[in-house]
């Protein structure tokens, strides 16, 4: 991959340390949160280990933990809290945030709407090193005397605020909350960036109903981190003066045991955390699926050889879920006393929120219908995702009622919730993305066999592990718990737990298959064609190996919207969005925005006013 | 064709530009939005506390209702300068109109004025509020001597709005000064709630960070004006886009001073 485009010869550090190529920032993104996943994962199989066995002594953990965490070979609770909590916060933010949405955020988006790079390559830098240093801080929180964060993921104060609350509240915490502080500096200066590249920096032709459904995810997913983190660092903020300066901000009326008496600081309200929390912990589980969603949307449409069903009704569902997420959060809170008329306005806005993910599911259902569908890696995955994301969801509608969600709040039936919707299925997305466009990262294929083996027992062993879940749930059996056997009404779960951690461990299994996979086809993999899914879009007409700037020469012009599959008046079964019309006269199949014109100027005239256009549309309006 | 001038080749190659400006302003408008939730996130969890109180209106007494409004406070008028005594503040707390069932009417709080030591309630953050306005005025003039491509009228208006942010940061400096004197601190406040002192100085500090910040991106801005660099560029965009960061941390004060002060 010699590079003599460049006015410098770029040296090692600047081409793969502090790059500001947005190729090689997206494969920093992503290697950096498959080993950010490949940590999470460990961690959960841990803890599921003290699940099953809760009596046993894994002579491992203590060689691995040491004696003050580990001892006798059994976790100690404490430390069982600081695992789950570090598993929930390394999962969401730093592989399916992080990893999923800067990765393929970086890689796609100046290459699906034809931009040399992203609008400020170096904030592009800086992003990724501002997620790197985080990582590292939240990493090294294991590493202290009082264990990390073991509050959960959500570190809801007291027990967040209180340093002397238990052992992880104490430094572990204050790493947790700069950890998290560095992320969300991280996630901005991506967003913005992001945003910006989507809005300016397309070529000609790409107007916005001509935008890949990829580019769109991205794009509204940017636009609610945008929103929505910063709010989180307020919250945080807040939390790091009570812990550190002594406000009290989020502590009222405390009364501690072991003779220190009330507590000095009062006033201040621990539910004031938890609204500023949710206002951005619900957005961001639609930071994590979006993307997800978007991905799939194009591995889809190419390997069922049809156009996306419903592009039209694709954006504004999209639209639709990013306006609603933010008025959700509250169903977080149901049982915090929330006045009955507000938790009443929340849960009537969270089961609205199922009709936009509903159009989602039934467009791709609709797409798959009757295509010439290709069984590849990535379509098997972005299958995956459609299963995992139906399953899923319809357990949110449970979850969304207030009356039910007060017995089922805190229970497994949450955690097997929102496992299947926005955790396994945002991996599944993932790793679609993953397979899809690993050609179009590295310039290879990766290995097809292993790829199928990693996707069913992944997608098996997903259900497997949360589907007992939600029986576990239903009887009661509360999350986060450390052990169950001296509980006695939870004992026939036991076996329960077993069964599930087997899976969850078949499971960790089929990633290292992956893990196997993704860096040898690195080095020995079958190397790629130019357009190896014979896909659309832009990305496939750039050069295989990576140059800087994208594109020899002048970037390609856009005639068309990307999902011309199997036009019955073409010859082929694709026409990329870069090839001009022939002048065949007969409009037989067109995009559902607008017609095709072969002259990209006048395309950019009409199309000014893009919602406008796409709303119109909706009604059909538009149409004569 | 060479493609390395990437960065510096941003120009908009798809037709009309959306909103007909530049990337770099438009993240700048991105960037400004994100900021303006940082501050609501501030001043929602300032509202969440402050309403947790009952209004000093609602439980002063009648008679240290009608010192306010007439704006005279008899204690210890005999000794001009024993007014900012802390004899003040705890006769205040006898009298009740400081306790920590409720929360301080602003005006009791903010009533200093450098120089003398009359009972002037809130002339001081207007006059800051005031300072910090003019600023903006001098930033659009600079903005706007740049679209005319006025060398000496945007330095001379960037000085000024420079000057401006100081003199904002030093009446910030000194209201500080006299409200840690009178004894507030992070976890302790003379004048009710200890979370009143609290919420003040988080979100007055939050934002003095932005002027800060503001103050040092106008001065790095400024001597780019200096050495010409905007001349040779063409254009005085970057006065532009700080000139937009300035309005926004004006902006945000607007609603900091009518929610703690005025409110």
């Amino acid at each position: 991959m010699s590079n003599d485009h460049g006015h410098h010869k770029e040296t090692f550090i600047s081409k793969y340390i502090f790059s500001m190529d947005h190729k090689m920032i997206s494969k920093q993104f992503l290697i950096t949160g498959i080993i950010m996943g490949v940590i999470g994962v460990a961690m959960s199989i841990l803890f599921r280990l003290q699940l099953a066995w809760p009596d046993s002594s894994f002579p491992i953990l203590e060689w691995l933990f040491g004696e003050k965490w580990a001892p006798e070979g059994r976790l100690d609770s404490g430390f069982y809290m600081g695992l789950v909590t570090i598993h929930g916060t390394i999962m969401v933010f730093y592989v399916l945030t992080a990893g999923l949405s800067g990765t393929f955020s970086n890689l796609l988006i100046p290459l699906q709407v034809g931009a040399r790079d992203m609008a400020s390559p170096f904030m592009n830098m800086l992003s990724y090193w501002f997620f790197f240093l985080s990582s590292v801080v939240l990493m090294s929180s294991m590493f202290v005397e009082t264990g990390p964060a073991s509050g959960g993921w959500t570190v809801y104060p007291p027990l967040s605020a209180l340093e002397k609350a238990m052992p992880g509240s104490g430094l572990g915490m204050t790493l947790w909350l700069t950890a998290i502080i560095l992320f969300i500096v991280s996630a901005l200066l991506g967003g913005i960036n992001y945003i910006a590249t989507v809005l300016n920096m397309r070529t000609k032709g790409m107007s916005m109903n001509r935008l890949p459904l990829t580019i769109w995810a991205f794009l509204l997913t940017a636009i609610l981190g945008l929103l929505s983190f910063p709010v989180l660092l307020g919250g945080g903020l807040l939390l790091m003066f009570d812990r550190l300066a002594g406000t009290s901000f989020y502590l009222s009326d405390i009364f501690l045991g072991g003779g220190v008496g009330a507590l000095e600081q009062t006033g201040g309200s621990p539910i004031l955390f938890q609204h500023l929390f949710w206002f951005l912990g619900h957005p961001e589980v639609y930071i994590i699926i979006m993307p997800a969603l978007g991905i799939t949307s194009e591995v889809i449409a190419v390997n069922a050889r049809k156009p996306i069903f419903g592009y039209t009704a694709m954006i504004i569902s999209l639209m639709g879920i990013s306006v609603l997420s933010f008025l959700v959060w509250g169903h977080h809170m149901f049982i915090t006393g929330m006045n009955p008329l507000l938790g009443t306005v929340f849960l009537i806005m969270t089961l609205i929120i199922a009709v936009p993910s509903a159009v989602k599911t039934f467009n791709y259902l609709a797409t798959l219908w009757r295509g010439s569908i290709r069984f590849t890696n990535g379509m098997m995955f972005a299958i995956g995702l459609v299963s995992l994301f139906i399953t899923g969801g319809l357990t949110g509608l449970f979850l969304g009622n207030a009356a039910l969600d007060i017995t089922l709040h805190d229970t497994y039936f949450v955690v097997a919730h929102f496992h299947l919707v926005m955790g396994s299925s945002a991996i599944m997305g993932m790793m679609a993305g993953i397979y899809h466009w690993y050609p179009r990262m590295f310039g290879r294929m990766m290995n097809k066999t292993l790829g199928y083996i990693h996707f069913w027992l992944t997608f098996v062993s997903a259900y497997l592990v949360f589907f007992p879940m939600h029986f576990q749930g239903l009887a009661g059996v509360p999350r986060r718990y450390y052990s169950f056997n001296i509980l006695p009404e939870f004992a026939p779960w036991l076996d329960v737990n077993v069964f599930i951690t087997l899976a969850a461990i078949l499971g960790g299994v089929a990633q290292i298959i992956f893990l196997y996979n993704f860096f040898s086809s690195i080095f020995v993999g079958e190397k790629s064609v130019q357009n190896p899914w014979e896909a659309n879009t832009l990305e496939w007409t750039a050069p295989v190996e990576h140059i800087h700037g994208n594109w020899e020469g002048e970037i390609p012009t856009v005639y068309r919207w990307p999902y011309d599959y199997s036009r019955p008046d073409a010859d082929s079964d694709f026409i990329p969005q870069n090839v001009p019309d022939t002048g065949s006269s007969e409009e037989v199949y067109v995009s559902p925005t607008k017609p095709d014109t072969s002259d990209a100027k006048e395309v950019e005239e009409k199309d000014n006013v893009m919602l406008f256009a796409l709303i119109k549309n909706w009604f059909g309006l538009g149409r004569a | 064709m060479s493609n390395h001038a990437v960065s510096t080749k941003p120009t908009w190659a798809g037709g009309k530009s959306p909103f007909k400006i530049s990337y770099g302003k438009l993240m700048m408008w991105f960037f400004l939005l994100s900021d303006a939730f940082t501050f609501s996130s501030l001043l929602v969890g300032y509202g969440a506390v402050r309403f947790s109180f009952p209004s000093a209106e609602e439980s002063v007494p009648a008679e240290v209702q009608t010192w306010v409004k007439h704006n005279v406070v008899p204690f210890k008028t005999d000794n001009h300068e024993a007014f900012h005594d802390h004899g003040f503040v705890e006769s205040m707390q006898m009298k009740g109109v400081f306790s920590e069932s409720h929360w301080p009417a602003p005006d009791m709080v903010f009533n200093h004025f450098p120089g003398t030591h009359l009972h002037l309630p809130l002339m001081f953050v207007s006059l800051m509020t005031f300072i910090l306005i003019l600023s903006s005025v001098t930033m659009v003039l600079a903005v706007e001597a740049g679209q005319r491509m006025e060398k000496n009228k945007v330095q001379l208006y960037m000085l000024l709005t420079i000057v401006g942010g100081f003199m904002f940061l030093g009446c910030q400096a000194w209201e500080w000064t006299m409200f840690i004197g009178e004894g507030a601190k992070l976890f302790t406040n003379p004048f009710g709630p200890v979370t009143f002192a609290a919420l003040f100085f988080l979100v007055t500090g939050f934002h003095g960070f932005h002027v800060f910040s503001g103050v040092v991106l106008n001065i790095i801005i400024y001597l780019n004006v200096l050495r010409g660099t905007y001349e040779r560029r063409g254009h005085y965009e970057m006065v532009e886009k700080v000139g937009l960061y300035w309005h926004f941390v004006d902006l945000v004060w607007v609603f900091v001073f009518t929610f703690f002060y005025l409110i």
